[in-house]
């Protein structure tokens, strides 16, 4: 194998088709999906997905730098493999739809923590994602998750009494008397990020189960 | 084929040792000299920051208070910051060096930018030091194996392309007509890196594509750069060491050809196994566990070609440093291209997909095979391009017991871990946070592990410094065995 252009042309050639296998020809079939309309039973169209905006979208951007997504994977493999459904991590599967205006796209590879694809339904409260990002400890005893303190602020309660969105922390995790935690904006951000991850619209290549689906 | 040719396709061809050839060798040595350095030199000092990052890291995984209240150390930054700098900084750049030297040896021409290409490197150095800093002041982008933002990957690319074209100008002023199967491999892998770096960066940053073909690129992208990057570059260096130091032709000149472009063939559908039960079409995900499967082929062709060239020489390795990394790197090669096959089963991949089981396997990989070559080939390469010899023999144990124990250790432990880890998660009826303790012992061995491989490291490093520091100091001839009597003697010969 002395001839330097056969070498050549079948280095090129063999990438190519690689290139066209997986890269062009996904973009060809996934690149012009766009959301999907349907009317619900109660008559209401809807609309799904959705962009994010505002301070959901803000909190993506957290999401991303803090790298939450070498621990978290946000997608649902489907009835029968793995135990995801079971685990409660969604109704249904995910499927390339739901992540239409994903930018990047936060599949995730690792699941050192659970799932998060439907964590916005699984946690609604405020302040158990604040607890949590705080120092897991407090809400998931035993967690490998690092806690955040520098997404919040440790500060003295103001003389107009203490603050509202305060963290209620007791125990070995209570501060001195006189002070108060309360949240950053970017917890608040990426809070409102986690409360508005949830796959729970019906889709036809990925229907819920039906019982689910009449609960709704 | 005569059976001069016969010979020339089975060896590296610089072996005759008459005086004009030697002259020439010693020739292109030299003007490899400066960038070959400057790229080795500057890998080294990114290992040694990516093997600290690598060990915060997973100190936080098994304490996650560890230096906590700092938010550029948090786990999600540390964790792509010691990819990158591994990746980009360590293996990338000691991958051209050793690429640079090959290149010229075999093609018998003297490099011929080797200013031009330390600009580059020093290029390469700058931008990769902007985008790590970015990484942890949180502008990664999030995306496995192109965290570094997009301000700083135009300088990385510009500096490869400076790179890759005056390897491939040397390899069009080859002198040597005949081509050995090192150099198809170069010239593969420095052609492949930038037709996949460049789609990366276009369709992943510049121009996102929409929804998850981010992931169907991002996927293609990162199991290439293993694939059709430090692979080819790995197995360039290994048929070139092997015959080189043992003395004897490789085994089969056909199961190389074979070897080759069944790799070429195969090893670029590969990458969407990473997104097996992902939300993707099914074909997508069929054809890359097809052609995972496929790698049966190159794999067990080239696993044959080298472990049978090795066969009763492996006495040999009792000698020569190189051929103790070499050949260690060649068996991991093997073991961990068989795990991958097996990895890519939907069957096997519903267990240990999401588990530590992927992470011990990629080190198995990129260390155990890749790294292990590189510090094989520099053992070789850098008396060379000095004229001296390596000046510690205890450190140059110390290097190879660390890092083979130190990796054997990662890599065993982990493994299993992560398959009792995916079992564990794959049972509903088990609370995910038992799980997560399930995973500590492991997680905590792998600490340890990590410890070996940095004294390794550091036992490299020091040993490079002295010999760098005898450079001002008289010749010394290099030999092939160091521990031998003469080895021995060459080394501590005032």
């Amino acid at each position: 194998m002395n001839y330097g252009p056969l070498l050549f042309l079948g280095i090129l050639f063999t990438l190519a088709s690689s290139w066209v296998g997986l890269v062009l020809m996904p973009n060809r079939q996934l690149g012009a999906l766009t959301a999907n309309t349907s009317t619900n039973d109660t008559g209401v169209v809807v609309v799904y997905p959705q962009p994010r905006h505002g301070e959901a979208q803000q909190g993506a951007e957290h999401y991303r730098s803090l790298g939450c997504v070498y621990c978290h994977s946000q997608q649902v493999r489907p009835e029968g493999f793995g135990s995801d459904i079971e685990r409660g991590w969604g109704r249904r599967r995910t499927v390339s739809r739901d992540y239409l205006y994903d930018k990047p796209v936060m599949l995730g590879t690792s699941r050192t923590g659970p799932d998060l694809t439907n964590i916005g339904e699984r946690q609604s409260s405020h302040d158990w994602h604040y607890s949590h990002l705080y120092n897991p400890q407090i809400t998931s005893k035993g967690s490998v998750m690092p806690p955040y303190p520098f997404l919040f602020e440790k500060r003295r309660v103001p003389a107009s009494g203490p603050s509202s969105d305060a963290l209620k922390l007791s125990g070995e995790f209570a501060v001195e008397d006189g002070w108060e935690v309360v949240p950053r904006p970017q917890a608040r951000q990426l809070v409102e990020y986690l409360r508005s991850l949830k796959t729970t619209v019906d889709l036809p290549e990925a229907p819920l189960p039906k019982a689910a689906a009449v609960e709704e | 084929m005569s059976s001069t040719n016969t010979l020339k396709a089975l060896m590296p061809g610089d072996v005759q040792s008459d005086p004009a050839r030697r002259a020439m060798l010693a020739e292109i040595d030299a003007s490899c000299r400066v960038p070959v350095l400057f790229f080795v030199v500057s890998g080294l000092m990114w290992l040694l920051l990516g093997t600290l990052l690598a060990l915060v890291a997973s100190i936080k995984l098994h304490n996650p208070e560890f230096l906590a209240a700092w938010e550029w150390l948090t786990f999600g930054r540390v964790r792509p910051a010691h990819l990158n700098t591994v990746i980009y900084g360590f293996a990338s750049q000691t991958g051209i060096g050793v690429t640079l030297w090959l290149m010229c040896r075999l093609c018998r021409v003297p490099f011929p930018a080797p200013g031009l290409t330390t600009v580059a490197a020093l290029f390469w150095n700058l931008g990769l030091t902007i985008g790590v800093v970015g990484i942890l002041v949180g502008d990664s982008t999030a995306i496995e194996w192109l965290e570094l933002p997009r301000y700083s990957t135009p300088i990385l690319f510009f500096s490869y392309a400076l790179v890759a074209v005056w390897s491939v100008i040397t390899f069009r002023l080859r002198r040597e007509r005949h081509l050995y199967v090192s150099q198809w491999y170069l010239l593969a892998a420095l052609l492949w890196f930038p037709w996949l770096y460049a789609t990366a960066q276009i369709m992943l940053l510049i121009e996102p594509v929409r929804g998850v073909v981010q992931a169907s690129v991002n996927w293609w992208f990162a199991h290439n750069v293993l694939g059709l990057w430090f692979t080819p570059i790995g197995l360039g260096a290994i048929y070139y060491f092997i015959p080189k130091v043992v003395g004897r032709p490789i085994h089969s000149y056909y199961l190389s050809v074979l070897g080759f472009w069944s790799l070429a063939l195969f090893y670029n559908w590969n990458g969407l196994h990473h997104l097996i039960g992902g939300p993707m079409p099914a074909w997508m995900i069929t054809v890359s566990v097809v052609a995972s499967v496929m790698m049966l082929i190159p794999v067990i062709t080239v696993a044959i070609n080298h472990h049978f060239t090795m066969v009763g020489h492996f006495g040999k390795l009792r000698h020569s440093p190189t051929l103790r990394f070499i050949v260690f790197g060649a068996m991991a090669y093997t073991l961990t291209s068989l795990q991958g096959v097996a990895n890519s089963l939907r069957s096997y991949s519903e267990i240990v997909h999401f588990t530590h089981h992927t992470v011990a396997h990629a080190h198995l990989g990129v260390y155990g095979f890749f790294t292990m070559v590189m510090f094989g080939s520099l053992y070789y390469i850098v008396p060379r391009i000095t004229q001296r010899e390596w000046p510690s023999l205890a450190l140059i144990s110390v290097h190879f017991w660390g890092c083979a124990l130190g990796l054997i250790l990662y890599v065993v432990p982990l493994s299993y871990g992560g398959i009792l880890q995916g079992l564990g998660m794959n049972d509903a009826s088990i609370p995910f946070l038992k799980v997560v303790e399930g995973t500590l012992p492991w997680l905590r061995i792998r600490t340890g592990a990590g410890l070996l491989l940095a004294l390794g490291h550091v036992a490299f490093v020091v040993n490079l410094g002295w010999l760098l520091c005898r450079v001002f100091g008289p010749y010394r001839k290099p030999v092939v065995e160091l521990f031998t009597e003469t080895g021995t003697a060459a080394v501590t010969a005032k």
